[in-house]
């Protein structure tokens, strides 16, 4: 019984845990249709930044749900306008360029921070059910993830600004004509997708240790997850993860780590097989 | 140019690639001649993405998993045979059986650009995470213990066909690789003029079209996909001769490097990415030796700056220069560097525009 509650909770944080590394790339993916491969980048720059607002004294949660977030997404906007709004309906291109910038961004990290493993201790400590122990931290990681979907669902329902973003991303030359700078809102949605990837890295980053090349092992699996995902940015997102981190935890347990990640990428070539437009292009469609 | 001067021009470079061959191992130490046959090595990887990506309109990010299967194949198999002969038959049909695998897996599903995009780098990491995990005793294939982390050290060089007792000095690895490098690019470009090759370019072109002409699109992107394997799968096995095989061959530094090479050197011609791989390694070496900057900034920066300020490529640019200084009265008009945007916004995504520029289709027939 023990066992089973620990198996489950290890699932869903499994689960939370690709939402969270998944989420910033399927703003991006999913509202501007741009493939950004520099995503692990913003991931291991958002760790970067909790690392040395700790080390300046900065409280360790004010550092990681502020001011990562913040860093990373002024970083995504600085991207966008001088390099992604060139690129736009060129999806190969912004592929490439992006992948340039996730190369720069590493080599630029290396020179600056050095090649050396740096992190920060996990706060809280464990939790104990029946005769096991887990980490209350990841407990708390699958609650933010959770406040973090709700909220962009939030959002992008219920707010003038989703609402905006919504139209722009639907149909530019109508909302334009509305009288809604469209560049403007490109800018910023690209900039909160980063955001969401800075904040996915300072909550890594106790997790795991930080190096400037630690973006390329959460990319592939982010990219992964919101393609199987599909269309529809949020349902496509958790769906897609609860699959692929449920298969992934399962094999973990059966077999070794090594058998459950390649569980997951095989699992994601069979559903692509199957679904090509992924989850969400055949259940689920008119969710957001 | 016009077919005589091309004509003239290959002639030329075959000269000179011929002498270079033959010049090179008296001229360089051992040491660099070592080198240069892994830039070459490099140059037919490099080649068989050309061949895929910038004829046959298949974006693989994934080119280093042939290239490493190719590598562990022939040492796998030297290692168990004892003779490198079959190993190299060998390093060559599993790539190439390999990629027609998945090409089927892909072609048949009708999986777009992006998608191909991801399915081929997971199958890259695939790779890379299984043989990293094939440490110990317990990973053998006959008598080749895979050695996960550290890869075959003990890599087998290449001998006289059936002659193990004549193994290959390094020299002579160079005049192999290099020939065949010469001999690939040239048959790359037979295969380009045969009806296969047409078809090929055709798909790429306009898919669509090309299928509603009667021509089964899957067929030959299988095929173009399955030849470049096997392409890569001698880039591995040369690879392999210089270095030895490990379980990087298979990671994604390899793959980002040949797409920027083939993008340096130009989508859609067969010598600009040959010419963007010699000189990207070269750059990089040098880079290394220097210890001023990071590699991978300057490799990325190339990328970005290519991206957005030459898409075509060097090779492209500097022949519409050439042509415009040989006729100087009517100047050919050259796309501007950055192309006319449009804006995202489609309810799906749409289908990619082919990567080679082409003017972007008004529909989808490509009819104007």
């Amino acid at each position: 019984m023990d066992l089973a509650v620990v198996v489950l909770l290890q699932v869903i944080a499994a689960v939370a845990s690709l939402v969270l590394i998944s989420i910033g790339l399927a703003v991006i993916f999913g509202m501007m249709h741009v493939i950004n491969l520099a995503h692990g980048e913003f991931i291991m720059l958002g760790a970067y930044a909790v690392i040395y607002a700790t080390r300046w004294g900065v409280n360790l949660w004010v550092a990681m749900l502020v001011v990562a977030p913040i860093v990373v997404g002024l970083i995504g906007i600085v991207v966008e306008r001088t390099v992604i709004r060139f690129l736009y309906g060129r999806m190969i291109d912004t592929m490439l360029a992006t992948w340039g910038l996730s190369l720069l961004l590493i080599g630029a990290a290396t020179m600056i921070f050095g090649n050396v493993t740096a992190g920060v201790s996990a706060p809280l400590g464990g939790v104990t059910i029946g005769e096991y122990q887990t980490s209350l931290y990841e407990l708390v990681i699958v609650a933010i993830v959770a406040a973090v979907v709700l909220a962009l669902m939030a959002v992008l329902r219920f707010t003038q600004a989703g609402l905006i973003a919504r139209a722009t991303m639907q149909n530019p030359a109508m909302a334009a004509s509305l009288g809604i700078d469209t560049s403007k809102v490109y800018a910023v949605t690209f900039g909160a997708g980063a955001a969401l990837s800075g904040l996915a890295g300072a909550l890594i980053s106790p997790l795991s240790g930080v190096v400037p090349t630690m973006g390329v092992a959460y990319v592939a699996k982010a990219f992964i997850t919101v393609i199987s995902g599909g269309a529809a940015i949020i349902t496509g997102t958790l769906s897609a993860s609860t699959l692929l981190g449920s298969l992934n935890t399962l094999a973990t347990f059966i077999a070794t780590p090594v058998i459950g990640e390649v569980t997951l990428l095989f699992a994601a070539i069979v559903l692509l097989r199957i679904l090509p437009q992924g989850i969400t292009g055949k259940f689920f469609r008119r969710a957001l | 140019m016009t077919p005589r001067a091309s004509m003239a021009a290959s002639v030329v470079g075959f000269g000179v690639s011929v002498a270079a061959i033959f010049l090179l191992p008296s001229v360089l130490e051992l040491f660099t001649l070592i080198n240069a046959t892994i830039y070459v090595s490099m140059a037919i990887l490099a080649l068989s993405l050309a061949l895929i990506w910038g004829y046959g309109g298949i974006l693989c990010f994934g080119q280093a998993a042939f290239f490493g299967l190719g590598g562990y194949t022939y040492a796998v198999a030297a290692i168990n045979f004892g003779d490198s002969t079959g190993a190299v038959v060998l390093a060559m049909v599993v790539p190439a059986l390999f990629a027609a695998l998945l090409g089927y897996f892909m072609f048949w599903g009708r999986i777009g650009d992006v998608y191909l995009g991801v399915i081929t780098l997971t199958m890259t990491l695939i790779f890379f995470k299984l043989f990293n995990a094939t440490a110990g005793d317990a990973y053998k294939i006959g008598k080749a213990a895979l050695g996960g982390f550290n890869g075959i050290p003990s890599t087998p060089p290449l001998n006289l066909p059936w002659d193990v007792g004549s193994p290959l000095a390094p020299e002579d690895i160079w005049y192999i690789a290099a020939s065949l490098l010469v001999l690939l690019y040239f048959g790359s470009r037979w295969l380009l003029r045969t009806s296969f090759g047409r078809v090929v370019v055709s798909i790429r072109e306009n898919e669509r079209r090309s299928e509603l002409l009667g021509y089964d699109v899957r067929r030959y992107k299988l095929g173009i996909f399955t030849i470049g394997g096997a392409m890569a799968g001698i880039s591995g096995i040369l690879f392999a001769n210089c270095v030895f095989v490990s379980p990087t061959m298979f990671s994604l530094f390899y793959s980002a490097q040949v797409i920027i090479w083939v993008t340096v050197g130009g989508i859609g011609t067969l010598l600009g990415p040959i010419i963007g791989a010699i000189a990207l390694q070269m750059i990089v070496a040098k880079l290394g030796t220097l210890e001023v900057i990071d590699p991978n900034v300057v490799l990325g920066s190339i990328l970005l700056l290519f991206v957005l300020l030459v898409p075509k490529g060097l090779l492209p640019l500097m022949q519409s220069g050439f042509d415009r200084l040989r006729r100087p009265k009517a100047p050919v008009p050259v796309e501007p560097a950055i192309r006319p945007t449009t804006t995202p916004g489609a309810r799906r995504p749409e289908p990619a525009p082919p990567p080679v520029g082409s003017a972007p289709a008004t529909n989808t027939l490509g009819g104007s």
